[in-house]
């Protein structure tokens, strides 16, 4: 497992997917940040957070659609499949892989709530449980991207799909309301990935939503095991 | 003690796509330090045979044992013993030889001095002065050797590989078959291929693999002497052709004569002699006296190539005739 995070991670940095990655993050953020709260005088830590959440939305997309559809299209899957590995190592590592090239962008994004403590005063636990939020909501939405990639050979339709179920689960809350059947509406919500990150927002550590989180991400990640292990036997 | 001396054992080994099936019920065995071709035409079932005694895909049925361990019961410990090369070369194209090979120590789990296990291995496929090159920048010939370089990574003591010197240059391609040999003094080797030359380069027994199933098992010589027939000789002469039937039918170590050309002075002849019996000696005396000269006298053993085209073909041809049957009964309907 180490060894595929350990590749897996330096690829992002040979190909230029994790340096687009991190730039447009550091771009993007910063011209939000400038924006939203230095130029319009607000120490209000949960605007500078929505914006980035936007940023991940485009860019998630990005960093997981080739991390298994690129190992089947160009058939290097064989070498890992042929190792004395289990599938989930590989998935595990490849997951994690993708997360700390995730984790990069968010120790930058450190600096913003570091000069909002120095000209303000912004609560600190609400910029905790934010972070703590973040991770666990980018780590769920990572998790259905590396699922997308497990199911396509071409990278493209993995970075599309991936896209287009982001921007659906990011959006469902509005499906939900509109919704009259409860099954529905309960299968709805159990996507609502994003209902359950304003607790975290206002400081609030709920530990429902936590283990909900981790749950999201183990249901995808054994999904993608399954569907590896599955085309073995078609 | 035969599971023992096997490196390789496939028993009743299955494997169907939707109603296709590409490996039909195939057994076969390879020794520990044997050279092993697999041999068929094209789509015939041997990367999928491959694939599955390497872990990739899995049977529908039948069982793989690599030295003694089954694979779908102990998959690690299999992989572990195995090198497995398949047709295109697994490789990461934005990486250098070394890193490549570096990823692939590790991914292997070896466990000993990993800087001097890589140069071994580079020193051996010949790849030592590329090792700072980035693979998609060597020629083909050299990622095959990449290639080769991962599959020996962890001293696997089964290698497989999967048309090893396709698209490779003949001079390439001979040196790619003595690393095989080379390598091959210690180790037990399937090596799949299409090119019949590279089996008799190589190999040390044949498994001939047709449409899912294997039509014939046997070590080189043996597979020769079972299609040509080892007493049946081919004999062409110049003279009197009456003189030298008269003569040939009064031998009696010949129970068979073929005339499969003849005119009045030239005559192209296929013998059967008895098993174990010489008659080359009372040939060439009873000609020699007559005036009839042997141009040329030589054994009618089938090459490779025609033994392989008529141990494929003849299967080809009886599924055809089934398929010609099944639509001339359509169309009666």
């Amino acid at each position: 497992m180490i060894a595929i995070f350990k590749k897996e991670f330096k690829s992002y940095f040979l190909s230029p997917i994790g340096y687009i990655f991190v730039g447009v993050f550091m771009a993007l953020a910063s011209m939000f940040f400038a924006s939203g709260i230095l130029f319009s005088q607000q120490a209000d830590i949960s605007i500078m957070f929505s914006n980035i959440n936007v940023i991940y939305l485009f860019l998630v997309s990005l960093l997981t659609m080739r991390l298994l559809a690129e190992e089947r299209g160009k058939k290097t899957d064989q070498l890992l499949m042929s190792a004395p590995v289990s599938i989930t190592e590989i998935v595990l590592g490849k997951y994690l892989a993708a997360m700390a090239v995730f984790g990069i962008t968010i120790l930058v994004s450190f600096i913003f709530p570091a000069i909002m403590f120095i000209y303000g005063n912004p609560a600190l636990s609400e910029v905790i449980s934010s972070y703590i939020g973040f991770i666990l909501l980018w780590g769920a939405f990572i998790s259905v991207g590396i699922f997308i990639s497990a199911l396509t050979e071409s990278q493209m339709i993995a970075g599309v799909l991936t896209f287009a179920s982001l921007l659906l689960i990011y959006f469902i809350n509005w499906f939900q309301s509109s919704v009259q059947n409860p099954v529905a509406q309960k299968v709805i919500g159990w996507f609502a990935l994003l209902a359950r990150y304003g607790d975290f927002q206002n400081g609030v550590l709920n530990i429902e939503n936590i283990i909900y989180y981790l749950s999201f991400i183990f249901v995808f990640l054994f999904l993608t095991v399954s569907v590896i292990d599955k085309r073995r036997f078609s | 003690m035969e599971t023992v001396n096997n490196a390789l054992e496939i028993i009743n080994l299955s494997k169907n796509y939707g109603a296709n099936k590409a490996v039909d019920n195939i057994s076969f065995n390879v020794k520990h330090g044997e050279i092993m071709g697999f041999l068929g035409p094209n789509g015939a079932g041997k990367s999928t045979t491959m694939n599955i005694i390497c872990g990739c895909i899995s049977a529908s049925g039948g069982t793989v044992n690599v030295c003694g361990c089954d694979v779908l019961e102990n998959p690690k410990i299999v992989k572990s013993k195995i090198g497995y090369l398949p047709e295109n070369p697994p490789l990461y194209f934005d990486m250098k030889v070394w890193e490549y090979l570096s990823f692939v120590y590790d991914l292997k789990k070896v466990k000993n001095n990993k800087k001097e296990h890589i140069e071994k291995i580079m020193e051996l496929v010949k790849i030592s002065d590329m090792k700072n090159r980035m693979i998609k920048n060597l020629s083909k010939g050299y990622k095959q050797r990449v290639g080769l370089a991962q599959a020996l990574i962890g001293d696997p003591e089964v290698l497989i590989l999967d048309e090893p010197t396709v698209g490779l240059d003949p001079k390439q391609i001979i040196e790619i078959r003595n690393v095989i040999k080379e390598i091959g003094k210690e180790r037990t080797i399937i090596l799949s291929t299409h090119i019949l030359q590279e089996v008799s380069a190589v190999c040390d027994r044949v498994t001939i693999i047709s449409h899912g199933k294997i039509v014939a098992q046997n070590t080189l010589k043996g597979l020769e002497e079972a299609t040509g027939g080892k007493d049946k000789y081919i004999l062409k002469l110049k003279g009197d052709t009456q003189k030298a039937l008269d003569i040939l039918s009064s031998i009696d170590e010949i129970v068979n004569i073929n005339t499969t050309f003849i005119n009045d002075s030239e005559a192209e002849i296929l013998l059967e002699r008895k098993p174990e019996s010489d008659i080359s000696m009372q040939l060439t005396e009873a000609f020699g006296k007559n005036g009839i000269a042997i141009t040329e006298f030589k054994s009618a053993l089938l090459t490779l190539e025609e033994i392989f085209i008529k141990l494929t073909n003849s299967k080809i041809y009886e599924e055809e005739k089934e398929e010609q049957e099944v639509t001339e009964n359509d169309s009666n309907i």
